[in-house]
């Protein structure tokens, strides 16, 4: 079978449209994993054993256990329980809870870097735990987080084709259309893979760019 | 009551595909990352590139393209593999490329005196990786070859989208048969999770034995 350049010019308004769809559930994802991030990792902290154990569970339950499983699970599940979600909004909320209990293990390496005296300042000054929080921890912590941080959203795009297991029109459900429908499948597929490698290419030379300019955790 | 013990005794069969799937990915993916990691560090230039060629295209596409591309498009080019033995093989192959730069880090993070040493001592380049680098780099890559074990299993369950009867197949089936689609799902969710604490447990109890009687000694 030979590679058809034709074909791919006839198909690629289709992949696109997939792109755009890709690209919407990666950016959401990332929102959503940030902010899921932050509280397990707050939560986590907590001097209540009751709080921060049951959270420490679930955390390592839902990092242990596969995102094409836990997106069935919202798909299928939740719609029994009264819950009913459009395909992409049970794919982000999939991929951010996820990448969620991954992001945390970031904030909690950056939390944790630094220095003690900030935290024992902030007490000298009175200042309130929030305070302490947002004036003070976070400021600090954030930077050097920004590489790996990024670095798992990358690693979020490039999962994004296991949403089209729940019917989201993406780039691999596009691309898996059109292979059914002409039963042509190297074209189709080959371009997905391309485009990913391109993509991770760019954004490797993007984070080597993020770990000069903000220096990197480990 | 009778017929769910069948419906599991179908989920248990695949976790028994998903268990030989993680396996055979995972001894792949060792040979692979050893490969590609030790062929990074090579003297011979070519052989660097070919490894960073290796490292960067699977790890740049995610595995689900790499295994439609492994199941659909290579028969095109003659190569007609099993789901299974495209399911190992893309595992392998793309877990393999992430545990090459563990390979790497863990080697060049081994102190200079030591080869340093292995110079003095007279051992050939060979000699010195296979008894005095390796020996120490493998307790390094041992963690994150876990973690790595892991999430090639966790990675194993797209394999039930080209149609290979894994742990999450089964679970499908069992939701299309009973309608019901919470047991089967949760069942599956915890099979996993045993499945990914017996690994880590395991990994760490081969890390203690490694590092038996060098408390102290280790940094």
């Amino acid at each position: 079978m030979e590679w058809d350049w034709a074909f791919v010019v006839q198909i690629l308004p289709t992949l696109i449209e997939g792109v755009k769809i890709t690209i919407i559930a990666t950016l959401l994802g990332s929102v959503l994993a940030a902010i899921v991030g932050l509280v397990i990792a707050i939560v986590r902290r907590s001097k209540n054993r009751l709080i921060s154990m049951p959270m420490g569970f679930v955390a390592e339950f839902i990092r242990g256990t596969p995102l094409l499983v836990q997106l069935y699970f919202i798909f299928y599940v939740l719609p029994d329980l009264g819950i009913t979600l459009s395909p992409l909004v049970a794919g982000v909320i999939g991929l951010g809870l996820h990448y969620g209990t991954y992001t945390a293990e970031v904030y909690r390496a950056g939390i944790d870097n630094v220095a003690r005296g900030q935290w024992e300042a902030a007490k000298a000054c009175n200042l309130s735990p929030l305070q302490t929080w947002t004036q003070i921890i976070m400021p600090q912590a954030l930077p050097p987080m920004i590489p790996a941080l990024a670095n798992y959203f990358i690693a979020m795009f490039k999962e994004t084709p296991l949403l089209s297991a729940i019917t989201v029109l993406e780039l691999m459900n596009q691309a898996r259309s059109i292979a059914n429908y002409n039963y042509r499948y190297i074209e189709p597929i080959t371009m997905v893979g391309a485009f990913f490698l391109v993509i991770s290419i760019v954004s490797v030379i993007g984070l080597r760019w993020l770990e000069r300019r903000y220096g990197k955790i480990d | 009551m009778g017929q769910w013990a069948g419906y599991l005794q179908l989920i248990l069969d695949g976790a028994v595909v998903t268990i030989q799937l993680t396996l055979m990915g995972s001894a792949l993916a060792l040979v692979m990352a050893f490969i590609a990691g030790l062929g990074r560090l090579s003297r011979i230039a070519p052989l660097r590139w070919l490894a960073t060629a290796y490292i960067e295209f699977f790890r740049g596409t995610s595995i689900f393209v790499q295994l439609f591309w492994a199941y659909f498009v290579l028969p095109l080019f003659g190569f007609s593999l099993t789901p299974l033995q495209a399911g190992v093989l893309a595992l392998g192959l793309n877990v393999g490329a992430y545990g090459a730069e563990v390979v790497r880090g863990a080697i060049r993070s081994i102190g200079k005196e030591q080869y340093e040493a292995c110079i003095a001592l007279n051992l050939t380049r060979w000699q010195g990786l296979r008894k005095i680098i390796l020996p120490q780099a493998f307790v390094l890559m041992l963690p994150t070859f876990g973690n790595n074990a892991i999430e090639l299993l966790k990675a194993s369950a797209v394999v039930s989208l080209i149609s290979l009867t894994d742990m999450t197949f089964q679970a499908q089936v069992v939701r299309a048969q009973t309608g019901n689609t919470l047991v089967p799902f949760l069942t599956i969710l915890l099979l996993y999770f045993v499945i990914a604490s017996v690994i880590s447990f395991a990994i760490r109890g081969l890390e203690r034995y490694l590092t038996r009687g060098l408390d102290g000694i280790r940094s």
